[in-house]
């Protein structure tokens, strides 16, 4: 392994020290904030600038030192930003149908159609 | 005959590409199973016959690129600052019904991507029928200003490029 030199690592520091630091933010704001719909922004931090600051990091530490040319980090950041909106489409509008199910806080109403609310059966024993 | 062996020809190629970054590698055995698992894919895609996305002004996508780049890193530090204040400052956040003019799918599904990787707003719910998207904005200010930035920054954009 080949010795680093001081901007590099300065560069190197920078960006791991600022990628981990948005994460860490965001997960403060996931245990912070207050409703179900605030709350799914804050993991957002750690997916976006987060991953990026510490994958940069990455590549400029391996490219530098030549253990190998990285690029491939970057298709960590591609998948992540294609697949996070699959998975918060999915916990979103189960929330939205929770609430509107239940009629809590002030969700606005299905856009068109309705929801089928499927009452869960009286219980026999009472 | 060339539309049977390669009905994706870009899809193929980024297979590829994908697959020797994944080995780090461009010795001729990892070339040869990359264009296998390629020229698969291309076929698995036409199987399923998804409607074929019309780019019509490729230059447009790097200034899109830009833009979002620089939207989610403004907002990555916007959100990091409403985390930190947390109950100190008062914060508003709400729903956002827009109405959308894209129709074509593969461009909904760059929208959805863009507006979710930016911290601060979140796709919630698309209707097809009506044409709107359910947006929530963790520091909803000023409503028209949220509209006018994903219709005219984005939305204008992605028309152009797409339909």
């Amino acid at each position: 392994m080949s010795e680093l030199p001081v901007w590099a690592a300065l560069l190197v520091g920078f960006f791991a020290l600022a990628g981990s630091l948005l994460t860490l933010l965001g997960c403060l704001g996931l245990a912070r904030l207050d409703s179900f719909y605030e709350r799914v922004h804050a993991p957002t931090l750690g997916t976006s600038f987060g991953a990026i600051g510490i994958l940069l990091a990455s590549i400029l530490y391996f490219s530098v030192t030549g253990q190998r040319p990285a690029v491939h980090e970057v298709l960590i950041v591609i998948f992540v930003s294609l697949t996070t909106p699959v998975t918060l489409m999915l916990l979103a509008r189960a929330a939205l149908y929770r609430d509107r199910a239940e009629q809590n806080g002030n969700v606005p109403a299905a856009a068109f159609g309705q929801d089928v609310v499927v009452e869960a059966p009286a219980d026999p024993q009472a | 005959m060339m539309r049977q062996i390669l009905p994706y020809p870009l899809l193929s190629l980024g297979m590829l590409a994908l697959w020797l970054l994944l080995q780090q590698s461009l010795g001729l055995g990892h070339i040869l199973l990359g264009t296998l698992v390629a020229l698969f894919a291309g076929r698995a895609l036409a199987a399923l016959e998804p409607d074929r996305p019309r780019i019509r002004k490729p230059l447009k996508i790097i200034q899109l690129m830009a833009l979002v780049a620089v939207d989610v890193l403004r907002s990555n530090l916007a959100v990091a600052r409403i985390v930190l204040d947390g109950r100190h400052r008062e914060h508003h956040s709400g729903f956002l019904l827009l109405p959308l003019e894209l129709r074509d799918r593969s461009a909904l599904a760059v929208l959805s991507c863009i507006i979710t990787a930016t911290p601060g707003s979140a796709w919630l719910e698309y209707d097809a029928m009506r044409g709107t998207v359910l947006i929530h904005v963790l520091d909803l200010v000023d409503e028209q200003a949220w509209i006018d930035t994903i219709k005219h920054r984005y939305e204008s954009l992605l028309l152009e490029i797409f339909q």
